[in-house]
């Protein structure tokens, strides 16, 4: 049973290792434009779900689960550009 | 990866058809090619685009079909350098069709490239790869509704088991005998811009009820194996261990298949060479003993040794390890201008530079590619690895060899990266940091030993070209004048003209010599030893125990492994970069950069009297 906790936002950069969340909207600007496309074709898109699963040592890059089979690196700067929504499950 | 691959071959008639491969990185792409297209792809140059593109020509049903390998991508709006590449070969080249290969595994995402082509409007057919990894994740796919649903053909398979490889076969068949003529799409860039944004809503559409992926907090084998690599203290720590391990191996196996080896060559030289060219003249059996056969089985007896480390390479590439490294190492990378991509790259330099130069493609910002090929020349590849196995088994005659060896690894770490940190304020760089990490892989057998058969091959060619060239040049420099002998021949003059330079870093003009010629090729280095002191290897072995201190020769490992690198390395550089100057810099920054090291590790030795 999935609950979406109302009232809560924050970024991947934010989210706890272990906990999941939804991912709400990736933010753009004009530098960004060209990362949203490679984030959206690793499969960042709205309502998938998303997981820190640990941080590397000295403010090294997230290592994140998007759905279940997918694991990517993403630094902090990238990761605080990814806007979610976090579920109990 | 083979590195210095540069011809372009013409395989008589022109192909009428044409297929080209389409998919993500890491979704196995390269292992289908390979599969379609047997041992006969080559390296093919296409008018107006900005990169080679490995191809083949196959016959199906008697008629010679062109298959491309397209760049791996992950979205066709994309901006990198690959990504461009592959927007420039659709707008350009008709397809009869495409084969788009995704991973089955990661459906939910990969299916928006398939989405994309079928928007745009290609003939395309679609082959779910990795399916073994798909069964055990327990993703689940009803393919024949997939299939209906994109109306393109759809097939399960495994590239690299063959598992239901067959069937797609057959369909490619079908595809390439029903007449139909080749697509070529109007004005990609409008169209994409019209029809090449997918909604998760479309994803969500056609996946509906039909693909059933796995929990979010599954216990994969992968991530029980993440738990220790990328272990927050222990990860790093735990990659140099292996990194260490690594050379002991191919110190420990690699040196005695080296006796193996000479003690083959030697006897070809003893019992066929001597005995057929006993009816020459004194002059041109020297020239072919001293000029040509002493070189090249020097160079020789190292095949087994390159072979076990390409394979070693092979393994920790395919196992998803490497990328694994990326993000241990980008926090420390990052701080020097660089990202975890650019020390995936320098290992892989590890290799052959040139083909890691080639790696740099995947980086979009033009700053960060051109700071990370830099640093890649710094990296002791394997042509290297031969000139300092020769050197060091000769004057650390102990047990030290593999952990002498291990340092000239760690220092061409650290010249690259203090290379990075003195140059990162000209190449300044926003790139995002965002990668993948697949899950571990084992290779199978044939992959390896098709790698390992790949580098003899790669060899054979270079042997016969820039080797056999580079030591025919030193023999003639070594032996004019005629009845001049030591340091009165062309080649001793030269290497005494550069002493003033030389000599402070302990490298005498023999030996000069050599690294002259290593900037064709570093095997050179190693093919010209025994032609400048006109010695087999194992005279010469033990004529450079008795003639060079161990500090002399660590200088010369240090200035080998940073100076100049070789041609094809600077013609990658140039051929990249489209800047010569970028290139000229990148040869005179290293050469003084090597001077500079060796200068100091050597003065300070004499200092310390070592």
């Amino acid at each position: 049973m999935k609950t979406i906790i109302n009232n809560l936002r924050m970024t991947l950069s934010e989210l706890k290792p272990g906990k999941l969340a939804l991912v709400q909207h990736i933010e753009t600007s004009t530098e960004t434009n060209g990362l949203v496309n490679r984030l959206e074709g690793i499969g960042i898109i709205p309502n998938k779900p998303i997981m820190v699963l640990r941080q590397a040592w000295f403010g090294g890059p997230l290592h994140v689960r998007v759905g279940s089979t997918t694991e990517i690196a993403i630094r902090h700067q990238e990761a605080k550009t990814i806007h979610l929504q976090p579920i109990e499950v | 990866m083979n590195c210095h691959q540069s011809e372009t071959a013409v395989n008589g008639v022109k192909p009428r058809k044409r297929v080209a491969l389409l998919g993500m990185p890491n979704a196995g792409k390269s292992t289908l090619f390979n599969r379609i297209t047997g041992a006969s792809a080559f390296v093919g140059n296409w008018p107006g685009i900005t990169v080679d593109l490995l191809q083949a020509n196959v016959n199906v049903n008697g008629e010679a079909i062109e298959f491309v390998d397209l760049p791996g991508i992950y979205d066709l709006n994309g901006f990198s350098e690959d990504e461009k590449v592959v927007q420039q070969f659709l707008n350009k080249f008709a397809v009869n069709f495409i084969i788009i290969v995704l991973n089955a595994t990661q459906i939910d995402r990969q299916i928006r490239l398939a989405l994309q082509i079928k928007a745009l409007g290609f003939p395309a057919i679609i082959l779910l790869n990795m399916a073994d990894e798909a069964k055990h994740y327990g993703v689940q796919i009803e393919v024949d509704e997939l299939s209906q649903r994109l109306a393109m053909p759809t097939f399960l398979m495994s590239a690299k088991y063959g598992k239901g490889y067959g069937r797609a076969y057959q369909e490619i068949v079908r595809q390439l005998t029903t007449e139909k003529p080749s697509f070529q799409i109007k004005n990609l860039n409008e169209q994409l811009l019209e029809n090449g944004s997918i909604l998760p809503l479309e994803i969500e559409a056609i996946l509906a009820g039909i693909v059933v992926m796995p929990s979010n907090f599954a216990r994969t084998f992968t991530a029980k194996f993440d738990s220790i690599l990328l272990h927050p203290i222990f990860g790093l720590p735990l990659f140099f261990l292996g990194m260490f391990l690594v050379f002991q191996l191919v110190w420990n196996v690699g040196l005695p298949s080296m006796d193996l080896m000479s003690y083959i060559t030697t006897w070809i030289q003893n019992f066929i060479l001597e005995p057929i060219l006993k009816v020459f003249p004194l002059l041109i059996q020297n020239f072919v003993i001293n000029g040509i056969w002493n070189g090249l089985a020097t160079v020789a007896s190292f095949v087994p040794l390159i072979v076990l480390f390409f394979i070693v390479m092979a393994i920790s590439e395919d196992s998803g390890y490497l990328s694994r490294a990326a993000y241990l190492m980008d926090a420390l990378m990052g701080s020097l201008g660089l990202d975890g991509r650019s020390f995936v790259l320098q290992m892989m330099g590890f290799g052959c530079n040139v083909s890691a130069l080639m790696g740099t493609r995947i980086m979009r910002s033009k700053a960060l590619r051109l700071l990370t090929m830099l640093t890649i020349t710094f990296s002791l590849c394997s042509a290297r690895l031969q000139v300092f196995i020769f050197i060091i088994a000769a004057t650390f005659p102990n047990q030290n060899g593999a952990t002498v060896l291990f340092s000239l690894y760690i220092l061409s770490f650290i010249a690259a990266l203090g290379a990075a940190f003195i140059l990162k304020g000209q190449f300044p760089n926003q790139e995002p940091f965002v990668l993948e990490l697949p899950p571990y892989r084992f290779p199978t057998l044939k992959q390896v030993i098709m790698r390992g058969w790949g580098e003899v091959m790669h060899f054979i060619k270079r042997a016969s070209g820039f080797i056999v060239f580079g030591c025919v040049a030193v023999w003639f420099l070594t032996n004019l004048p005629l009845g001049a002998t030591g340091l009165n021949t062309f080649g001793g003059q030269l290497g005494q003209f550069l002493s003033p330079i030389m000599q402070p870093i302990g490298i005498d003009p023999y030996l000069t010599l050599s690294l002259v010629f290593g900037f064709i090729a570093k095997e050179v280095v190693v093919g010209a030893l025994p032609v400048i002191y006109g010695m087999n290897a194992d005279n010469l072995t033990q004529y450079i125990t008795d003639t060079v201190t161990w500090t002399q020769a660590y200088s010369f490992c240090i200035f080998c492994l940073l100076y100049t690198p070789c041609l094809t390395t600077l013609a990658t550089l140039f051929n990249e970069s489209k800047s010569w100057k970028y290139a000229a810099f990148s040869v005179v920054f290293s050469a003084v950069f090597a001077w500079v090291i060796s200068f100091i590790f050597y003065q300070g030795s004499l200092l310390l009297s070592l």
